[in-house]
């Protein structure tokens, strides 16, 4: 099964939806639920990304018997220096972003730690695209 | 104050001087332990059943947060408002929202002494 989201950069009402969508999809297909939450915690972390900093995104989910495959591609400033970005505590978020509750450095340390395969590459000036791939019935990280 | 270590919810509301804003017909809940932050992507490392959550960031991605994390129960403090927006959204997850006027310091230090627990 694949499914597809537009993500637009800036607007945190909405921000979450598509991962709540998945959490749901994959509630309904009887997953294991610690296995859901490393899913949607990896693709809520990389959803807020997009509108915390980019101005617009497409996440694409791949959804196989034994994995879920999650690519989010923006349209954004890009990361110039990724293995910095990957730092914990590392963030260039603006004062609104940390407002919301987000901004603090965690959020692709987080993604790292909860995907089994995690792929990060960005053009600077073009934008970034995360390739996450969790195991659906692999229960440690 | 119910047993030890354990707290239904309109307990936890009752002794913080709270109002439930939503999930009223949930007050029978029980939690165990509570987790405080206004850092969602903190709250999004802890991983424990029957969590309360306590945070003087209330908006739209609190709840969606919660949600991600299976936390069934946000307690706002500091009079922090909850709103329409944010309520339709617990309602449709089913999540107990409560306000209380006291500092996040004192609420944990309230739920600490009635036996809530630390994640770590």
């Amino acid at each position: 099964m694949t499914f597809e989201y537009k993500v637009q950069g800036g607007d945190f009402t909405h921000a979450g939806y598509a991962s709540s969508q998945v959490k749901k999809m994959l509630k309904q297909l009887g997953v294991d639920n610690t296995v859901i939450k490393r899913v949607v915690v990896c693709l809520y972390e990389a959803e807020v990304n997009i509108v915390a900093h980019a101005w617009d995104g497409i996440i694409s989910i791949v959804l196989d018997t034994d994995s879920i495959f999650m690519k989010l591609t923006d349209n954004g400033p890009g990361i110039a220096d990724i293995e910095q970005a990957m730092q914990k505590g590392y963030s260039t978020a603006s004062p609104e972003v940390r407002e919301m509750g987000f901004g603090a450095g965690m959020g692709l340390p987080n993604i790292s730690a909860n995907a089994d395969r995690f792929l990060i590459t960005s053009q600077p000036g073009k934008g970034t695209s995360l390739e996450i791939t969790i195991n659906l019935n692999s229960i440690a990280v | 104050m119910g047993n030890i270590g354990k707290m239904k919810l309109e307990e936890i509301c009752s002794a913080l001087n709270g109002t439930m804003v939503c999930g009223e017909d949930k007050a029978y809940r029980e939690v165990t332990h509570a987790f405080a932050s206004d850092l969602m992507s903190d709250v999004l490392t802890v991983n424990c059943n029957s969590l309360l959550l306590i945070t003087g960031l209330a908006n739209m991605q609190t709840i969606r947060t919660a949600e991600m994390s299976d936390i069934e129960c946000i307690l706002f403090v500091r009079n922090k408002s909850v709103t329409p927006e944010m309520k339709n959204l617990a309602d449709e997850l089913g999540m107990t929202l409560i306000t209380c006027p006291l500092t996040m310091f004192r609420a944990s230090g309230e739920l600490y002494k009635a036996g809530i627990k630390p994640l770590f």
